[in-house]
């Protein structure tokens, strides 16, 4: 071609063409540049006999070794299953009464139950577990419908108030503003003496007087709470629903009812136990009390089986 | 007379049609954006027929010489202006969706500012409006002068500047009112895909054109590169947008292909949108402006013909990658991958080409900041086009993929390639095109370049840390079996990582103010008082001859 030259700086022949002023030199390829693209080729060829890579009529090549993902998750998945076996069998045989007594498996069962809570729960109840208002704090002592792995068990089984499970808790205050059953003023002399009991307001007669007609039927005389009503401990200063007096105007004026799901059908009981395990870890399970003890919880001697129901 | 007759009676007929659809629109977004067609039709209406020399005054406001050269270059000069503000619009997006990540209040609980909205607003901003504006602005100047020709159909290049621009208001209008066919890198709905299509067959025709009447014999290697990626666009664009409206008269369409065949289609055309429009496009704008700025011969030609046929044979199988242990068959993501890493010495070649093209020109890389941005862009383009193979790898995107490794992966690319080589083709032009001895000021140059460099290597070190903790953490099983950590745990683990991204993020927006303020200055034909960058050594005490003093 025309126009050739030896380009002075490198000593390399030009090609001859100039565009606007751009020559090109003629070097060769750069061998390892070369040699690397090769390489790659040779990669590619082979991954493709042992991969499953061309389609065909009907279906592609499955490749020499017989891979696919679907199989690789079957295999991965039947593993672990059967690493798991032993303990999920051994799990699923014990009432959940006599897992405290075997430290191994309640290990297992706390490490599985915070999984299940984290995929499950943590959408309601936080990633803590401390909830927020209108979804109970798990981390604490004071428990609506109990605190021991049975109880809770229970609870995650059957939910609450969720419709249709006859097992589930259910608990129905009257709505006593909105229904009318207490005009407003009544409404903050029984807020008053609401948060008397736990020392946030003066102690206010009328709203005693008031409490004494309408709640203590359910919430006792103190106000202590009663759970077998699902009814709140009202006296230990820890809200479902806020605790400030317009906010406990609020929750007597309407009345609260929060949901949750009844997990059984949704989770497999093993699950749900290991939940119930991770639930009471969390610092405020309480033991399997002996049969006296409902009345020690009555006589609030014991702080952790007396702080009973603060919440809704 | 007859040309301005039958000019303005298409401008009308244009007028007439946006104007019925805005009345019949059905929906609210689709009466806006038939508003905004009808209100481009009224101006260049206006344009036509009124008797002001709209172009003189257009001359006088942005200092467009008066034709001194002898190509097509007011297009062009146009074409760096639009490419500057649409940097800076979608940087500064880019700013906004970063802190939005790290503090999602900056939401600001509209629909508009969502980070949903806006995040389509940044990528089209930096990739379309950017890129697409520095794209047609340097093929057109390109083009013309290594062909040695002036534009074929210099009115439809017209056309074409001045319909993908408002393809841009369209589609970034339309991400902020909702509307999106929700297809990554191709949100605009069908009117506006249709337009784009339109807008794109005559930017081929006049470049295709201008190639023809050529009169130098042969076809320079950046013209292979800009048509392939015109060719290649114009493919994947209309494949992908194959979409049926509802209606007529409302912006919402349904896409042709679904399932995973629509996926399939979607990442054969999202992937190849950068192979062929942020790759071979700007490789295009390298083979060029590197040998122009360097004024050293290009290092290899034989490279050139190979890697050129090797990238873009290999380049359009290797979409599946991105649909890597999905719904798509094995045999699929098989090809997707093997062709990915044979694609890593073909994308190679041509920083070899561009850096080996310094080959006795090293000591410029020193003495010259529009070089150092230049040989920084081919850097980033190698690092790039390394990473993406190995991305490519099952095993290695098995935990990269969803992560933000992917954003680190993309904007190593896209801050440190494409955008350095854009920064310095501009820098290469504006003096030229405005017939300025030089640039207001080369060290701003130089600062432009540090502070770009710092906020890449801040963003892109961030994002890897980010995506492999990321990553990490998603499949971190503990000794019985069980995931370890929740999904927004990982969210929080992220949340530094997100603050020095916005950082270096920052930092590559404030590089850019400085070049928009030289650009600036450059345009108004101000020179700055300043020293040279380097300047050897002088020592006046030494210069003189080596004679002994007489005695006295």
């Amino acid at each position: 071609m025309a126009n050739k030259r030896i380009d002075e700086a490198t000593g390399i022949e030009t090609v001859g063409h100039s565009w606007d002023g751009i020559e090109e030199l003629n070097n060769p390829l750069p061998r390892w540049w070369l040699w690397t693209l090769y390489a790659t080729i040779v990669f590619a060829i082979g991954y493709v006999i042992v991969y499953p890579a061309w389609p065909m009529v009907n279906q592609a090549t499955e490749g020499l070794w017989g891979w696919s993902s679907r199989g690789q998750l079957a295999g991965e998945l039947k593993a672990e299953e059967a690493r798991r076996a032993a303990t999920l069998a051994a799990l699923a045989t014990t009432p959940i009464t006599e897992l405290p007594a075997k430290p191994e498996l309640m290990r297992a069962a706390i490490e599985g139950g915070r999984a299940a809570f984290r995929v499950n729960c943590v959408q309601c109840h936080g990633s803590g577990a401390a909830g927020s208002t209108g979804y109970p704090n798990l981390r604490d002592d004071d428990w609506l419908w109990g605190g021991n792995l049975q109880e809770i068990e229970a609870t995650l089984t059957n939910g609450i108030r969720h419709p249709g499970n006859d097992a589930t808790h259910q608990s129905l205050m009257p709505s006593f503003g909105k229904d009318g059953i207490l005009p407003a003023g009544d409404i903050t002399a029984v807020a008053d003496h609401v948060l008397s009991l736990s020392g946030k307001a003066p102690a206010n007669a009328r709203g005693a007087e008031l409490f004494a007609n309408n709640c203590a039927a359910c919430h006792g005389p103190d106000g202590k709470g009663q759970r077998q009503f699902g009814a709140p401990n009202l006296s230990d200063a820890i809200w479902l629903y806020g605790g400030k007096r317009d906010q406990v105007e609020a929750s007597i004026y309407k009345a609260r009812a929060g949901v949750m799901p009844a997990w059984t059908g949704k989770l497999d009981p093993v699950t749900i136990k290991m939940l119930a395990a991770y639930v009471h870890s969390l610092g405020g399970g309480e033991d399997f009390a002996p049969a006296p003890a409902v009345a020690a919880v009555a006589a609030a001697a014991a702080p952790a089986a007396g702080a009973g129901n603060g919440q809704n | 007379m007859e040309s301005v007759v039958s000019r303005s009676g298409w401008w009308l007929a244009a007028l007439f049609i946006s104007t019925v659809a805005m009345a019949k629109a059905i929906d609210w977004g689709f009466a806006v954006h038939m508003g905004i067609f009808a209100l481009a039709a009224l101006i260049g209406l206006v344009i036509s027929l009124r008797t002001t020399d709209f172009h003189a005054a257009a001359r006088g406001i942005l200092r467009l010489p008066d034709d001194q050269t002898r190509y097509d270059d007011d297009l062009i000069r146009f074409g760096v202006i639009a490419t500057v503000f649409w940097g800076m619009a979608g940087f500064l997006v880019g700013l906004v969706i970063a802190l939005q990540l790290a503090f999602p209040v900056l939401n600001l609980g509209l629909e508009w500012t969502s980070f949903g909205r806006l995040r389509p607003l940044h990528t089209s901003a930096v990739i379309f409006a950017f890129g697409g504006s520095a794209l047609i602005a340097t093929s057109f100047y390109v083009v013309q002068r290594t062909c040695r020709a002036r534009l074929a159909f210099p009115g439809l290049a017209r056309f074409v500047f001045w319909g993908y621009q408002l393809f841009i208001v369209l589609a970034a209008t339309g991400y902020l009112l909702g509307i999106s066919q929700g297809k990554e890198y191709a949100e605009p709905e069908w009117y506006v895909d249709l337009w784009l299509t339109i807008v794109w067959v005559a930017y081929l025709a006049v470049f295709v054109g201008t190639i023809v009447k050529r009169t130098e014999p042969h076809i320079y290697v950046a013209n292979w590169f800009y048509l392939s990626f015109i060719l290649t666009v114009a493919m994947l664009h209309v494949v992908n947008n194959m979409n049926v409206p509802v209606s007529l008269f409302g912006s919402k369409s349904y896409p042709l292909w679904a399932g995973v065949q629509g996926a399939l289609v979607q990442w054969w055309y999202g992937h190849n949108a950068v192979g062929f429009f942020l790759t071979a496009g700007f490789l295009a704008m390298m083979y060029y402006f590197v040998p122009k700025q360097a004024q050293r011969p290009v290092y290899s030609y034989r490279l050139s013909i190979l890697h050129f046929w090797s990238l873009i044979f290999l380049y359009i199988w290797a979409g599946p990658h991105h649909l890597h242990y999905t719904a798509l068959p094995d045999w699929a993501q098989t090809l997707g991958m093997v062709f990915s890493v044979m694609l890593w010495m073909p994308s190679w070649g041509g920083m070899i080409n561009g850096l080996m093209t310094l080959n006795g020109a090293w000591d410029k890389v020193r003495t010259d900041p529009i070089i150092r941005m230049m040989v920084l862009a081919l850097a980033f383009y190698g690092m790039s086009t390394f990473e993406g193979p190995m991305m490519s790898v099952k095993s290695v995107n098995s935990l990269s993929h969803y992560t933000d490794w992917t954003i680190g992966h993309v904007h190593s690319g896209a801050l440190g390639w494409n955008g350095m080589i854009t920064f310095s083709c501009i820098y290469f032009l504006v003096p030229r095109l405005w017939g300025r001895e030089r640039l207001y000021s080369l060290r701003m140059v130089n600062w432009h370049f540090w502070l770009a460099t710092l906020g890449i290597v801040f963003y892109a070190s961030s994002m890897w840390v980010a995506g492999i903790t990321q990553g990490l953490m998603w499949r971190e099983y503990g000794a019985d079996g069980y995931l370890v950590n929740s999904f927004v745990e990982t969210v929080a683990a992220l949340h530094p990582m997100y603050l020095l991204r916005a950082f270096g993020g920052g930092l590559f927006l404030i590089g850019a103010g400085v070049m928009t303020f030289n650009v600036w200055q450059t345009i108004a034909g101000r020179l700055r008082d300043e020293l040279p960058l380097y300047q050897p050594k002088h020592d006046p005490a030494a210069d003189r001859p080596l004679t002994a003093v007489p005695a006295e």
